[in-house]
């Protein structure tokens, strides 16, 4: 294969791996959120979608929600912003599918000679272009409340204005610390950066070096996704829906595929920035390697495998981790969610940067 | 168009990129269109009108509401620019050493100074 067609086809092909890795991880993840909230609460849970007899536990569900919503009436109220009411859920779902583009999901790898990042866009700004992408979204939440011309859904996008804007500003200062440390934005070296190991003992992992950080991330995740206890601009009991209480058929479909895919793209961020990514824990390129001098050589294949494995583990822990979150806390006051994003919060990420900083500087003599 | 294409460099991770904002486009609005051509069509005046739990609309929706959100899009504008200027910083850091650690405590401390002052003023109160 020549040079250009060469290159196409790796893009195309590693575009199509993730994008499909985490398209299927949104359809299972809409039938775990449902699963796992019946368990919590100890009920069944959906179990009645079957083809030729195969219940399968119910994991057919997302396919008949998927049909169902394609088969409903698609209507726009008559009081709502015809273009805009439109737009509304083009603008959620666009920059969730877009921010998939800089997760590190395994280790280079060389095919044919060339070395390639198992990466779909290993960009430099790597960080930056996911928050840029991910503010995106706040514009489809607002204009789907403001065009639907009813109330319920207006005060619901005017809420999540707020708390979105809110808390972007913990979630970018939460993560200074891992640049400090680790030196970069690049989201790959910050993953080779995880590899080494702290004190000889235990994986260097952005969790391990950063707590405080890795905490105040999580929780503004959690906020920027609209997921309980922030689920302010849905928050069922006060605002019927909230923001897309107006809308029906896919294009509703499409409001919750983008929280879907923000919540997996979370998940893999978390992953990728605190807990070490594809890393594995004491396995080296040329298999495993203990603190004690004890090492098990392995084929670079398996090699490979056990990383690819570890990331898509780590990334399921953290989607399962959203579910478990919302059955178990209840929702915040809204003051309550306001007063945490910039009382609590904000002078917490910045007290994080000031005692890494202290504390790199001390331990460089 | 062949001589164009012959000086693009399609290793470029930012071709990936264009590859995926032409997909997420072409689903974003694939799927609008889709729903519209699938779904029936029958018109009746309640369902098109607005959602209040089953009551009649007493006053249009687009009333004018108190946007308190405002000031937290000012003070979001000031946090974010602040958080903007830390990135570079912060890869850097081990390279500046004392010198940066103090230049960037005493630009936090002054923005710290605005943050205290807009707690005072009670504008994160919420009602």
């Amino acid at each position: 294969m020549t040079g250009p067609l060469f290159d196409i086809t790796v893009a195309v092909a590693r575009i199509a791996v993730f994008f499909a890795f985490c398209f299927g991880l949104v359809v299972v993840m809409t039938w775990v959120e449902r699963k796992g909230a019946a368990y919590i609460q100890d009920r069944r849970g959906p179990n009645r979608a079957d083809i030729f007899g195969i219940r399968a536990w119910g994991l057919f569900h997302p396919l008949a929600d998927a049909l169902k919503f394609l088969f409903k009436e698609d209507f726009i109220p008559d009081n709502a912003h015809r273009l805009f009411y439109q737009m509304a859920p083009m603008f959620s779902l666009a920059p969730a599918i877009l921010g998939i583009a800089v997760i590190p999901f395994g280790p280079d790898v060389t095919v044919m000679g060339r070395t390639v990042a198992l990466q779909i866009a290993d960009l430099n700004v790597g960080i930056l272009y996911l928050f840029a992408v991910s503010g995106m979204t706040v514009y489809g939440v607002v204009l789907g409340g403001w065009a639907s011309g009813s109330k319920y859904p207006l005060l619901g996008g005017l809420r999540s204005s707020a708390q979105m804007l809110s808390y972007e500003v913990s979630m970018g200062l939460s993560l200074i610390g891992i640049f400090m440390v680790f030196e970069s934005v690049r989201m790959s070296q910050i993953v080779a950066g995880q590899g080494g190991l702290l004190f000889g003992v235990v994986p260097k992992w952005g969790v391990l070096v950063q707590p405080l950080g890795f905490i105040l991330f999580l929780v503004a995740q959690y906020a920027e996704a609209n997921r309980t206890p922030f689920d302010m601009p849905e928050s069922e009991s006060e605002l019927v829906a909230g923001y897309h209480t107006e809308y029906a058929s896919f294009k509703f479909s499409m409001f919750m595929m983008a929280e879907y895919l923000h919540m997996v793209v979370g998940a893999a961020v978390v992953a990728t920035l605190f807990f070490g990514g594809w890393q594995f824990p004491y396995l080296g390129d040329a298999g495993f390697l203990f603190p004690g001098g004890f090492a098990v050589a392995m084929p670079p294949a398996l090699v490979l495998l056990l990383r690819i494995g570890a990331f898509v583990a780590k990334v399921l822990f953290f989607a399962w981790l959203y579910v478990w979150v919302r059955w178990t806390v209840p929702r915040f006051r809204y003051d309550q969610v306001m007063r945490l994003g910039w009382k609590v919060m904000l002078p917490l990420s910045l007290l994080n940067i000031f005692v890494t900083g202290l504390t790199l500087l001390l331990l460089k003599k | 168009m062949a001589g164009f294409l012959a000086t693009v460099d399609f290793s470029n991770p930012y071709f990936a990129v264009l590859v995926l904002l032409v997909i997420a486009l072409a689903m974003s609005v694939g799927f609008v269109l889709l729903s519209q051509a699938l779904g029936p069509k029958r018109y009746d005046r309640i369902k098109y009108g607005v959602y209040e739990c089953g009551v009649d609309p007493i006053t249009p929706a687009a009333v004018r509401v108190s946007v308190k959100f405002y000031l937290v899009a000012i003070l979001f504008i000031l946090f974010d620019l602040e958080t903007t200027f830390l990135y570079p910083w912060a890869v850097l850091f081990r390279s500046l050493g004392w010198f940066g650690f103090i230049e960037m405590a005493v630009f936090v401390g002054i923005l710290l100074v605005g943050l205290v002052y807009a707690w005072k003023k009670g504008a994160l109160e919420w009602q």
